[in-house]
This record gives C-alpha cells, sequence and structure tokens, in this order.
C-alpha cells in the first residue's frame, strides 16, 4: 500500500446524500477477480449512459473536475454493500480522499485499507468546503494527514479527528496482516484456552 | 460487584486477544465466504505465501452469481460468473475448506446455509464479505460484514482488528396485528431511525415482539440492522434458539451439547446495563409497510401516500425528488394506486421456508394477476426441496409463480434474473436502491404476504384487505 502524506488539488463536490456502493461501483463491475481496473467504471450509472457515451451533467465528466483527487460528498456516504470494489474504483480513477460529515462502517474501514482518507467534519465544515468545491479549478484544497488539517483555497484551515492507529497505518503504508500476526504468540494462547472452554466452537 | 454488561459487551470480552490504544484485535469463530468478495483475498493469501490459519473454522458457498434456472451442473454461462464460481472451488480446494458447490443439496444464500448447518452458534463471531452478515445476530452472535481486505485478514490470522461499537437497544413491545410480519418490523425501525441512525451502534432488539418471533423472523429483523447502518444486530438467544440449533449438522452433540448450553443461557443483557441509545417502539402502532423510495428509510403504512420534497429538511430534499424521479412517482399518489409488474421472493431476507409458507397462505384459492411476473426463488437448496415435500412448490407454481434454484437471483441482479429499465418489482429482498435489481429498475421492499397480495392485484396492496 502507498504511503498517504499530502493531496492536494481540485475537490468534485457531490452533495447527494446516502451515496451507496451500489453508485460507486454498480454489481455488473463486481464479476472481477482483480483489485485494478475499476476506475473507468466508477459511478457507472450516474456517469454514462446506457450506450457508453458520457452523462455531461455528471460532476466527474466536466472538465475542471476530471482529474479530481478529492471527493466533498453529502451524509453517509459509502452505505449499502461491504463491496470493497467501491474504494478499488475510487482509487483507480485517482481519489485519494473523500470529505463528507459522516460515512457508513464498512466502506470507512475499507477505504483505510486501500490508503484512501476518509475525513469526517461537521456539517457546516462540509458545506463550506462544498462551496469550495463548486468553484471549480481554481479552488484547490490541501489535505494534510500527518497535522490532521484540510487548507481551504482561501488559506483557512478546518481541522479533523482520525484514530491514531489507522493514521500510523496510513502515513507508513502498513499492512495489517503483518500487524497481526506479529501477535501469533497471543493468538494461539487464546486459541488453546477456547478448545478447552468451548469445545464446539 | 462487577458492572452490568449488554450482550454485545459479553460476547465483545469474550473474544479480545488484545486491545491497545483504542484499536482491539478480537477472535473470530466463523467466517463465511463466497464468490464475489473472496477472489482478491485468497489471491493475497497466495501471493504473501501464508495459508488459512483455521480452514474447519471457515465455509465457502457460491450464491452471488449463480444462475437460478435451467441444468447447474452444465456450469455457468456467462463467462466472468462462471471465473468467479471456479475461482471460489479451486481456492477452496487448494486451502482445505468445506465448500458446497452448485449442485449440492447443502448450497444456498450464505446467510441463509450457515444457521441451517450450524455454522452459525450463539455467543460466536462470526464474519462474512457481505454486509447482511448481521443476519446471524439472531443466534445472539456478534455476525457483521467485512470488506475483501478483512476477508484476507480473517483467513490468514482468524482475527480482525475492530474498534468497540457503541450499545444500542431496540425495544419493539406489546404484539403485533394481524398481517404484521418481522419484515414490517425491521423496516419501520429504519423508516424511524433512517440509514445513518445505528452508524457506530451495535442494535439489540428486545422486547415482546421479538421474543415472540420465529428464528426466521428474527434472522429477518436482525438482516435489515445494516440498512439502519448499524454494524451488527443481536438478539438473546432463548429456548427457541436453542432448539434451532440442535441437531444440526455443525452443532455440538452430547457432553459438549450440554456445556454450550450452560454457557449459552448466560448471552443476555444483565439488567441495568448501559445503551447509549434506546428506541422503543409499540408493537401494536406497525403496520404492514412498503418503501416507496430507493433508500430503505423510505418506508410507509400501504395505506399513505407518496410524500412530497417539501415534507423533509436539508439534503434529503434533494434526494427525495432524485428517488421519485427515479421510481416515477408523483407526490400524494396512493400507494395501494402504484401497478407493479413483477414480484421476487426471496433473499436472505426472506428466502426461509417460513416465509414460502407465508406466501403460500396468502395465495391460497388465489391467482398471480395476468401479465405479472412472478418469481420464487428459495434461499437454499434445502428450502428448496422442503417447500416441494410441505406441497408449498406445488401449490405455488399452479398460483403462476416461476419456481426457482436457490441463490441471491434478483436481490443484485448479478446472474441473469434482472429487471429492466423502469420494470416495477415488488421485492421481499432487502434494498432499494437505484439500479440494484437491475439499471432502471424499480424496486418496492415489503414483506413475502405484502409481496404474494402485490402478485393477486398487480398493484401495492394491504393484505389485510385482500
Ligand atoms: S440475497 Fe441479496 S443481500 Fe443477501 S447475500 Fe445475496 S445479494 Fe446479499
Amino acid at each position: 500500500m502507498d504511503k498517504f502524506t499530502v493531496v492536494e488539488g481540485v475537490a468534485a463536490p457531490m452533495p447527494l446524500i446516502n451515496i451507496d456502493t451500489d453508485m460507486i461501483i454498480p454489481k455488473q463491475f463486481l464479476k472481477t477477480i482483480k483489485r485494478s481496473g475499476l476506475g473507468k467504471n466508477l459511478f457507472d450509472e450516474m456517469r454514462f449512459n446506457e450506450d457508453g457515451t458520457e452523462i455531461p451533467s455528471f460532476i466527474l465528466n466536466k472538465e475542471a473536475y476530471r482529474s479530481s483527487k478529492i471527493i466533498v460528498a453529502g451524509d453517509n456516504f459509502g452505505c449499502g454493500s461491504s463491496r470493497e470494489h467501491a474504494p478499488w474504483a475510487l482509487l483507480d480513477f485517482g481519489i485519494k480522499v473523500v470529505i463528507s460529515s459522516s460515512f457508513a462502517d464498512i466502506f470507512y474501514n475499507n477505504c483505510f485499507k486501500n490508503g484512501i482518507l476518509p475525513v469526517v467534519v461537521s456539517p457546516e465544515e462540509r458545506d463550506a468546503l462544498m462551496g469550495d468545491a463548486e468553484k471549480g479549478s481554481n479552488a484547490r484544497i490541501s489535505v494534510d494527514l500527518e497535522a490532521q488539517e484540510i487548507i481551504r483555497p482561501d488559506g483557512t484551515t478546518v481541522s479533523f479527528e482520525i484514530d491514531d492507529f489507522k493514521k500510523h497505518c496510513l502515513l507508513h503504508g502498513l499492512d495489517d496482516i503483518a500487524l497481526s500476526l506479529e501477535k501469533e504468540k497471543s493468538i494461539s494462547d487464546f486459541e488453546k484456552k477456547n478448545k478447552s472452554q468451548k469445545p464446539w466452537v | 460487584m462487577v458492572s452490568p454488561k449488554t450482550l454485545y459487551d459479553k460476547i465483545w470480552n469474550e473474544h479480545l486477544i488484545s486491545d491497545e490504544s483504542g484499536t482491539s484485535l478480537i477472535y473470530i469463530d466463523r467466517h463465511l465466504v463466497h464468490e464475489v468478495t473472496s477472489p482478491q483475498a485468497f489471491e493475497g493469501l497466495k501471493l504473501s505465501g501464508r495459508k488459512v490459519r483455521c480452514p474447519d473454522k471457515t465455509v465457502a458457498v457460491p450464491d452471488h452469481n449463480i444462475p437460478t434456472t435451467g441444468d447447474r451442473s452444465k456450469g455457468i454461462e456467462n463467462i466472468e460468473s462462471k471465473i468467479q464460481v471456479d475461482a471460489l472451488r479451486d481456492n477452496a480446494n487448494y486451502f482445505g475448506i468445506t465448500y458446497y458447490d452448485v449442485d449440492d443439496i447443502r448450497q444456498g444464500i450464505v446467510h441463509i446455509i450457515g444457521p441451517e448447518q450450524g455454522w452459525t452458534l450463539p455467543g460466536m463471531t462470526v464474519v462474512c464479505g457481505d454486509s447482511h452478515t448481521a443476519t446471524h445476530g439472531a443466534f445472539g452472535s456478534l455476525a457483521h460484514g467485512i470488506g475483501t481486505s478483512e476477508v484476507e485478514h480473517v483467513l490468514a490470522t482468524q482475527t480482525l482488528i475492530q474498534k468497540k461499537s457503541k450499545n444500542m437497544k431496540v425495544n419493539v413491545t406489546g404484539s403485533l396485528g394481524e398481517g404484521v410480519t418481522a419484515k414490517d418490523v425491521t423496516l419501520s425501525v429504519i423508516g424511524k431511525t433512517g440509514t445513518a441512525g445505528g452508524t457506530g451502534h451495535v442494535i439489540e432488539y428486545a422486547g415482546s415482539v421479538i421474543e415472540g418471533l420465529s428464528m426466521e423472523g428474527r434472522m429477518t429483523v436482525c438482516n435489515m440492522a445494516i440498512e439502519g447502518g448499524a454494524r451488527a444486530g443481536l438478539i438473546a438467544p432463548d429456548h427457541k434458539t436453542f432448539e434451532y440449533v440442535r441437531g444440526r449438522a455443525m452443532s455440538p452433540k452430547n457432553s459438549q451439547w450440554e456445556k454450550a448450553l450452560t454457557y449459552w443461557k448466560t448471552l443476555y443483557s444483565d439488567p441495568g446495563a448501559h445503551f447509549d441509545q434506546i428506541l422503543n417502539l409499540d408493537g401494536s402502532e406497525i403496520a404492514p409497510v412498503v418503501t416507496w423510495g430507493t433508500s430503505p428509510e423510505d418506508v410507509l403504512p400501504i395505506d399513505g401516500k407518496v410524500p412530497d420534497p417539501k415534507e423533509f429538511e436539508g439534503g434529503k430534499i434533494e434526494a427525495v425528488k432524485r428517488s421519485l424521479e427515479y421510481m416515477g412517482l408523483n407526490p400524494g399518489q396512493r400507494l395501494e394506486d402504484i401497478n407493479i409488474d413483477t414480484v421476487f421472493i426471496g433473499s436472505c431476507t426472506n428466502g426461509r421456508i417460513e416465509d414460502l409458507r407465508e406466501v403460500a397462505k396468502v395465495m391460497k384459492g388465489r391467482k398471480v394477476k395476468d401479465g405479472i411476473r412472478a418469481m420464487i426463488v428459495p434461499g437454499s437448496g434445502l428450502v428448496k426441496v422442503q417447500a416441494e415435500e410441505e406441497g408449498i412448490a406445488e401449490q405455488l407454481k399452479q398460483a403462476g409463480f416461476e419456481w426457482r434454484f436457490a441463490g441471491c437471483s434478483m436481490c443484485l441482479a448479478m446472474n441473469p434474473d434482472q429487471l429492466a429499465p423502469g420494470e416495477r418489482c415488488a421485492a421481499t429482498s432487502n434494498r432499494n436502491f437505484e439500479g440494484r435489481q437491475g439499471r432502471g429498475g424499480r424496486t418496492h421492499l415489503m414483506s413475502p404476504a405484502m409481496a404474494a397480495a402485490a402478485a393477486v392485484t398487480g398493484r401495492l396492496s394491504d393484505v389485510r384487505n385482500l
């Protein structure tokens, strides 16, 4: 996993609430056995007509936002299915940060496993950032994980909270599995105890 | 004195391996695997030279992609689906995991076969790369969906890195009126809390209505906990739970059964245990409900009317406008005047034997209205056979339903069972998102009894007035 430091660029505004993972990556693209290549189908049904042509009004089809690395989204982003294809598709498209006032649980966790930073801000801060994002190519936003800060186009900052462990893993691009396997002794001890106390498990 | 604990606290503590700076490592007792969210996880294991730590605690079954018609032993026509299902079989063989193949009678939707085979037991931690894993919480187990990276993590370590959730209690008191089912209860709860109301929480469902439900009904309730945003939903096990798990293929036998039972009887929330949020609902006020929009929180009693976006606040106004346009509905329209094209009965929410019996009861002496496409997709091969033995299958076929093989089918339409653009469906599944049942398809969620009523009249209908 790539290390996450600072991401800077134009942010795409997606004010719709409850953007679910079916919208982010519709199920017909879940038949892959690979992680890569999903970016071209990100937001497929919102982004493309049935004949494959672009829907011009969709935000990521607009010139200013075609290479956005940041999305500012309405409440409860990523609800619905647990598909990790959603963060894979976002990442493959180039999105590294999603800012919203709330996220669905599983999606939130899945982001960290893939080097995407989901940032939770207050509804007022989200609205302000949404306003920035709507200004298009002149309004660049910078997200600094180390400092836990979003720097707005006017230079003011919005700070955000993040779990220390998740921050650490993201900053260093760490693999969870290797970290957990360092606890091998505790895991085996647990299993031994379980075997005698709950042999049916 | 030890402080009183919730059921969730108890299961959590029993599975805690280590707890550092707010991040905990918990042990996973059961891992259910299906074809869509696992190939990348198995690939990751192979690439790093890792093994599955506990193949005996892991079970794999194909369900999302598989066709529900034709001769399934001949294989899957769709190449991509075939590759995914083949990959699951190969990975299960390679890593030594129990696998129920498409032609095995035990095959079915992963959340139906877990309990059916006794993989799911009270007090366990159960995970699956699928958000409706909450279903298994009906047994008093802590069960939730995980992403593919976490699937790989569990395969390799049999543990999961977690942060403890908050406790929420949903109390459904009193009793349910005639024609009101577990599905109406769970949809009504989401209607109250919204799709984000349970975020960060594990919900314990309690109260006389919940206690009165069968295990099937409890599974329906817990299944949709995720639709309320909760990490998991659970119900304290009781004599019904124990009777359900007794004698299942994987459940404990003889002296182990006694030992297990003693432990299971300690699984309840202590009096005075702290809940961060409590929602009280009077069961007698719950009506048969349907969804009108594209979010499971868009729920109304069947005698209601399509709402006006103006009745909402904030971001929901735009969302409602968008969903009414998508659904082809107008504010003020009576829900009972909405005509449907299709009826889908099945899914991990309502694909169990009790659900099919419910449909059969409503259909007694009645027929599917001419021109309506109506299909029944049993949740597992065993449910299918049982319904055939009980005569339900024959009755429903006579009434005009298509009788399919087990799988997820039109719940998410990854196989050929899909809605066409604009096609309107009365569905017993759990999600009415845009495009969920096929691009442009319009989904109304409801109970099996209500879906049967819609099949008879060709429109959304109150089963009580049939
Ligand atoms: S039936 Fe539907 S909700 Fe259940 S596991 Fe299958 S696709 Fe998911």
